[in-house]
């Protein structure tokens, strides 16, 4: 019996419905314009930028874990921390000469040997409560920072991996004292794998994930490899945070004990939720949000700003479920319903 | 026409020098920028220095060569990569001609590129691994090194019949030096280091260590952790009765820091440091040092950060006077060079060839002086250069 | 060696002390408070003051802390905690985070960053020597406080109305509730005993660790692993957890010191790996 027939209206209008997902809005336009142009709108403030751009990009990978698959993980830091200190390995020894230096290569030996790590623990995010994964990826974090502090004769200890020196991007941009390479370079590499998160994120596979993280008993009972999706995801956001890490011992020109920190795992958790999980944007926007706050209070008041910081917190969640994007959504639909529906 | 021409590109020439990239040359405010830890675990090192640094710019004005200071202070949290990106920041956009503080090794370490690619002075006022200061030839140290606060120790303990030493610091940079300046020199001067223990950084338990230390029955425990971890490896070493067990108990003055050394209570009279600066010393000039710090941050006592920051802060002033006002970066490491005076912690001075400071180390006695534990210092060792 | 193994537990104890109110409220209400530490430090700092002030003596200290942090908790539970009990883990994590930010600032707006000191009594300095080992008076006078908070907390739960409510709840709320159970009080309740015992743990532990404005921080990856080796079900579990936590860290530190500091790390995480329900939880009803 022939299945070749044309397309009921409901396929037709399924299948719209999913290409449609990838096309890309106006805000999310408008966004990407906007960080082109702080280039020209803040030259004082790039090395901040590129901070900001890195920050967001580690912010990205605990969104695909955590946003979209539902895995609750503290561990982000250790891969961030260990890109790293690979891609610093790697421009130290290749003395701003050879190869190794050059930092498009080590973007992918940090990547890569996050990614390889991440592999090898992910079997350990697969079973048990979020408390339980939680607890084990800031264990597996807490250990890696150890590590690193132990193996001074590779990492320089807690004085931080000194000479680490990237030749020119591509060849022709070296890295300056205003940061203007580093927040190209930043940026561009941030665009290039938000592009990469987000066609995955819209593809079939995403949509597993969050299907997995809705309800992993029934997405198993339906028969999806929700082990080997799971894996897949988390490896991937573990080369997207090392390369995040290469990012920043390259821009910054140094690999120190504070890159494998908890603090970093925190941290990107933090801006996550704060900007709102699970639409990819919220990782962006609560970075940048976060640290410019942190930036402009450390300023007012260098000793107390975190209280500020707290307060701020505190006041986002009890007056606004899911983070800034929440509020966000908020304020545009309540908008819309004033200027709507009439 | 022609007038105008000329009185045109004569007004553009004016215009760009006025906005040349060496605004520093022709300004009349000149700006200081001090990155410190005012926040996280070595805050304390950042608020003294602060103190330190103020009150030598309400003690002697704020102008110098007739040019205007101005003084910024950044917080860095203890972050290295926020040093750096600090650094960059006050070079880049606040135009400053001097960089200083710096409380821990790595953060001096990472700012050392800026210092260099962008010619402008850096002022070691705290940090204390010894190479630091060769790793940028815009380094100038007016803190203190812990190779030259801990020979004197090991001297002091080779010449007082104490034969075996176990040694306990803190596993990191300034912890490492302190160790192996300790080792050399003792175990040159015939002694025997049994044992050479480290405590992770970021720890909340000394327990385990100084216990191995107790059963290992050295004459002496020589101690090292940071600036604010004395009070609780104190109290652990009081504890475990490593006194009574007839162990004497040494270390560098950081373990007995002015800022918590009077609280810590009275099991710690008896014990000896050397150290480059105590509050007791007794010098005209540390009298009215300590009185005014007193005065102006609400009886926070001084300690040896603080003079890191009295001083820097000198050798700044000092350094403008001799240049006559001129802020070319490279002039005035030049001009720090040499330069010697005398400051609340007793004579010292700027080497020319390595940039570090050389200073008296003395050696102390923890005592109880008008009902308050202060360090009193009992043997000078003169002039301890930093680094070699 | 006897020494290290009765310093690591008095320092699991006091573990312990400080984390069992936080694996109460985790596993009754499911509430990830990660200022849980913010009590525990208020309960020090307030001995702190009282001792070194006001010279109020020590013992009377411990009370005091403890009924200081329990109304601190009550207050903040009625106020903010509980429009959080419906918000997702992630929120209730940013909420206590941002919780702990405030803390630290307000605590070293008040005292300043530095570690702070107390002078123990004179009765409870000192060391006991027996059986070839010694260990230090105030170690012996933390064991047996924590032994009989316990030993009273085992039979608070098992032996009266409330802790079989208590149990109840934990165990299955809905069903709790469906029984007439007031689990909003019993919550209200349990969360201000766990923070006034955080407290007197902070009290108890100003002789032993340091404090400063960071501890909530410093020491929440501590309270962290006891509950998950433990579980959240059983209070021996977490009691048991401590214990081997505590030993592990000192004997760790002392026979290993290179990897003394993973030790603990490791075992969490092969726990986990192995039972994540931790080690010593009784399958429950959720």
């Amino acid at each position: 019996m022939s299945m070749i027939t044309s397309p009921s209206p409901e396929a037709v209008q399924a299948r719209a419905v999913l290409l449609g997902r990838s096309n890309w809005g106006a805000a999310e336009i408008a966004f990407w314009i906007l960080a082109v142009a702080c280039y020209w709108i803040f030259p004082t403030k790039l090395s901040l930028l590129s901070e900001i751009a890195i920050l967001g990009l580690v912010a990205l990978s605990v969104d695909l874990v955590l946003g979209y698959a539902g895995i609750v993980t503290l561990g982000q830091g250790a891969f961030f921390g260990i890109g790293a200190y690979a891609a610093g390995l790697a421009a130290k020894h290749g003395m701003g000469t050879s190869l190794w230096s050059d930092p498009l290569i080590g973007l992918f030996i940090g990547g890569g040997v996050a990614a390889f790590i991440g592999f090898a623990t992910s079997f350990l995010v697969l079973r048990g409560s979020d408390m339980t994964r939680l607890m084990v990826t800031l264990g597996v974090a807490l250990i890696v920072d150890e590590v690193v502090n132990q193996m001074k004769w590779l990492t320089g200890g807690s004085d931080g991996l000194q000479g680490v020196l990237p030749s020119a991007v591509l060849g022709i941009w070296d890295f300056d004292l205003f940061g203007r390479v580093a927040y190209v370079y930043s940026l561009v590499v941030l665009f290039v794998l938000f592009v990469i998160a987000r066609a995955l994120v819209k593809s079939p596979f995403g949509l597993s994930l969050q299907a997995i993280k809705g309800n992993q008993l029934r997405t198993r009972a339906i028969g999806m490899p929700v082990n080997a999706r799971l894996i897949a995801v988390y490896t991937v956001a573990a080369f997207y945070a090392g390369v995040a890490g290469a990012l920043a011992a390259q821009t910054t020109q140094f690999a120190s004990p504070d890159y494998v920190a908890f603090h970093r795992s925190a941290d990107a958790m933090l801006m996550l939720v704060f900007g709102g999980a699970g639409h990819l944007y919220g990782g962006l926007l609560g970075s940048v949000i976060f640290r410019t706050m942190q930036d402009v209070l450390g300023n007012i008041t260098p000793q107390y700003w975190q209280f500020w910081l707290g307060v701020t917190l505190v006041a986002l969640v009890l007056f606004v479920r899911g983070g800034i994007l929440g509020l966000l959504d908020n304020l545009l639909s309540a908008w819309r319903r004033k200027g709507g529906a009439s | 026409m022609f007038r105008r021409q000329i009185l045109k590109s004569m007004g553009v020439a004016g215009l760009a020098l006025a906005t040349g990239i060496s605004a520093a040359a022709a300004q009349e405010t000149v700006k200081v920028g001090l990155i410190l830890p005012m926040t996280g675990p070595s805050a304390s090192t950042g608020r003294q220095i602060e103190a330190g640094a103020r009150l030598w710019m309400a003690q002697n004005g704020n102008t110098v060569a007739g040019k205007k200071i101005e003084l910024i202070i950044k917080d860095d949290t203890g972050a290295a990569d926020q040093s750096k990106r600090l650094a960059t920041e006050l070079v880049v956009n606040d135009k400053v001609a001097f960089l200083g503080g710096f409380g821990l090794t790595p953060l001096a370490l990472a700012v050392g590129p800026v210092a260099t690619q962008a010619k402008v002075p850096a002022v070691i006022m705290a940090a204390g691994t010894s190479t630091i200061v060769a790793s940028s030839p815009y380094f100038v140290r007016t803190s203190f090194t812990l190779p030259q606060n801990t020979a004197p120790m090991a001297q002091w303990s080779a010449a007082n019949n104490i034969k075996t030493v176990v040694t306990l610091v803190s596993d990191y940079g300034p912890g490492l030096d302190s160790e192996k300046a300790f080792k050399a020199e003792f175990e040159a001067k015939g002694g025997k280091v049994l044992e050479t223990l480290r405590s992770p950084l970021m720890n909340p338990e000394f327990a385990p260590f100084l216990q191995k230390a107790k059963d290992l029955k050295p004459d002496a425990l020589f101690l090292f952790v940071p600036s604010g971890q004395g009070a609780s490896l104190m109290k652990q070493v009081n504890e475990r009765e490593l006194a009574k067990a007839g162990i004497k108990i040494i270390g560098t003055g950081d373990v007995t820091d002015d800022d918590q050394l009077n609280g810590m209570g009275d099991q710690l009279i008896g014990m000896i440091t050397s150290h480059n600066y105590s509050a007791a010393h007794d010098s005209p000039e540390n009298k009215a040092y300590v009185a005014a710090f007193l005065k102006a941050n609400n009886n926070m006592r001084p300690n040896f950060m603080s003079v890191g920051g009295y001083d820097g802060m000198a050798a700044i002033y000092k350094a403008l006077e001799k240049t006559k006002g001129d802020t070319d970066g490279t002039k005035l490491v030049e001009a720090m060079k040499g330069l010697s005076w005398v400051s609340p912690r007793g004579p010292m001075s700027i080497d020319p060839a390595t940039r570090d400071v050389t200073q008296n180390v003395y050696v102390r006695e923890v005592k109880k002086v008008d009902g308050q534990l202060y360090n009193v210092e009992f043997a000078t060792i003169p002039n301890v250069k930093g680094s070699n | 060696m006897l020494t290290i193994l009765l310093d690591g537990i008095a320092y699991g104890m006091l573990l312990f002390i400080l984390a069992v109110g936080l694996c109460v409220t985790l596993g009754l209400m499911n509430f990830i408070n990660l200022a849980h530490g913010t009590f525990a430090m208020a309960g020090g700092y307030l001995t702190i003051t009282l001792m070194q002030q006001m010279g109020v003596p020590f013992l009377l200290c411990l009370p005091a802390a403890f009924i200081f942090a329990a109304v601190l908790g009550l207050v903040l539970e009625r106020t903010l905690y509980r429009h959080l009990y419906d918000k997702t883990h992630l929120d209730q994590v940013l909420f206590s985070i941002g919780l702990v930010f405030i803390s630290i600032a307000m605590v070293d707006y008040a005292y300043g960053a530095n570690q702070q000191i107390v002078n123990l009594p004179d009765y409870l300095t000192g060391r006991l020597n027996f059986l070839g080992a010694s260990i230090g008076v105030y170690r012996v006078f933390v064991i047996l406080i924590c032994g009989l908070l316990v030993i009273s907390l085992q039979l608070v739960l098992t032996k009266t109305r409330f802790g079989s409510r208590l149990r109840a709840a934990v165990d299955d709320g809905r069903v709790a509730r469906g029984l007439g159970i007031d689990v909003t009080r019993i919550f209200a309740v349990t969360f201000a005993v766990g923070s006034g015992l955080a407290g007197l743990g902070g009290a108890l532990g100003t002789g032993i660790i340091s404090f400063d404005p960071t501890f909530p921080l410093k020491y929440m990856i501590y309270f962290l692993i006891v509950i998950s080796v433990g579980g959240t079900t059983t209070i021996t579990g977490p009691f048991l957890a401590a214990i081997l936590l505590g030993v592990a860290d000192v004997a760790g530190k002392y026979y290993v010191p290179a990897v003394g500091g993973f030790i603990i790390y490791t075992i969490m995480v092969v726990v986990l790996i192995v039972r994540p329900q931790g080690l010593f939880a009784r399958a429950a009803g959720k």
